[in-house]
């Protein structure tokens, strides 16, 4: 309300912390955070850091912090808008993802869309942080034994803590992936267990026809890079992998091609989110 | 002689089977195979029961394992 009025009354506003702020105009950023916030030693304007000799102009968004500091949610949001441009984040922001298997393919997939700003993620996974994990799943050595949902979430809280994340603690059945994924904007097949992936599959062909889907089948090994293909084989339904590399002894999952695996599976995610769903 | 359309592909069967039956004569695991037949996918406890008849469009999906 006030940011309005005084663009009304043709004052030129300078946002500081998103507080309009007169008489910064024509000002260093150095100048502005000695007087509003002392030992800010991070200025981003407009969503990118500013030197301290940049002189702020009328509409500037100046956000001041100290080093270390968490930033507030306002703030990580205006970063996330003015990285990502205004549609994209709105988007990503307002949307919420299922992840089914927090693996090698869904723990990177978590971590991919909680940098993106995601407003919300619904998590699933039976399995305890294993050392065999730690070659390609984004976990530490101290989460060894830890639920792997528990672990992930509290990897993401340290990424980006204004990402709403729920919990689902269970093995899934093909029977109680409608119910428990009908509110996701997309569903995410992450699973190890090539039963599960046909069933999710089944399961949201059958009876999720509103929900974006995108799971992953062939991915193990050292593989030429390029056979990861991201195929559209239904309406809003991709499937990722070259269809082929099955894990098993002599071709294992590694993090590099598991990990291009999973990062076409979270770009489809933006994809879908942002409205694009175009045959190859 | 029976005439289905298996993944886009014309393929002649000598008698009737079932889905589950096809599956393994390709030497798929029908525990990992998606199956949309007629344009409708099939509950797995469908695949044992449900002939084939001639002129079936059948598609298959097969996953392998990893993630």
């Amino acid at each position: 309300m006030l940011r309005r009025a005084a663009e009304q009354w043709g004052h030129p506003v300078i946002y500081v912390n998103e507080q309009p702020t007169p008489g910064a105009e024509g000002l260093r950023v150095a100048e502005v955070a000695a007087r509003l916030k002392p030992g800010a030693d991070i200025v981003v304007v407009n969503g990118f850091p500013a030197p301290p000799d940049q002189v702020l102009v009328a509409g500037d968004h100046c956000w001041l912090m100290r080093r270390g500091e968490v930033p507030s949610a306002a703030i990580m949001d205006h970063l996330l808008h003015a990285r990502h441009t205004p549609g994209v984040h709105e988007a990503v922001r307002r949307a919420t993802v299922g992840i089914m298997g927090l693996g090698g393919l869904g723990s990177a997939v978590a971590v991919a869309l909680a940098r993106m700003g995601i407003g919300g993620l619904l998590l699933a996974d039976y399995d305890v942080v294993e050392p065999s994990n730690l070659n390609r799943q984004h976990y530490f050595i101290d989460q060894l034994g830890l639920p792997k949902t528990v672990a992930l979430a509290a990897n993401l809280a340290r990424i980006n803590p204004y990402v709403a994340v729920d919990l689902i603690e269970a093995r899934l059945t093909e029977a109680d992936i409608p119910p428990r994924f009908a509110g996701m904007d997309v569903l995410v097949e992450c699973f190890d267990d090539p039963v599960m992936k046909a069933a999710a599959l089944r399961a949201t062909l059958r009876e999720l026809p509103q929900v974006g889907y995108v799971g992953a089948s062939g991915m193990a090994g050292y593989g030429d890079n390029n056979a990861i293909r991201t195929q559209r084989i239904r309406p809003r339904v991709y499937i990722v992998g070259d269809n082929e590399s099955e894990a098993r002894p002599g071709q294992g999952l590694m993090a590099p091609r598991v990990g291009i695996a999973a990062h076409h599976q979270a770009n489809q995610v933006i994809r879908l989110l942002l409205g694009v769903d175009e045959e190859a | 002689m029976i005439t289905i359309i298996c993944n886009g592909e014309s393929r002649q069967l000598d008698q009737q089977v079932s889905v589950e039956q096809l599956m393994i004569s390709l030497g798929l695991n029908p525990e990992r195979v998606v199956a949309e037949l007629n344009g409708r996918i099939l509950n797995r406890s469908e695949y044992a029961v449900t002939m084939l008849a001639n002129g079936a469009i059948l598609e298959l999906i097969r996953f392998v394992g990893g993630g």
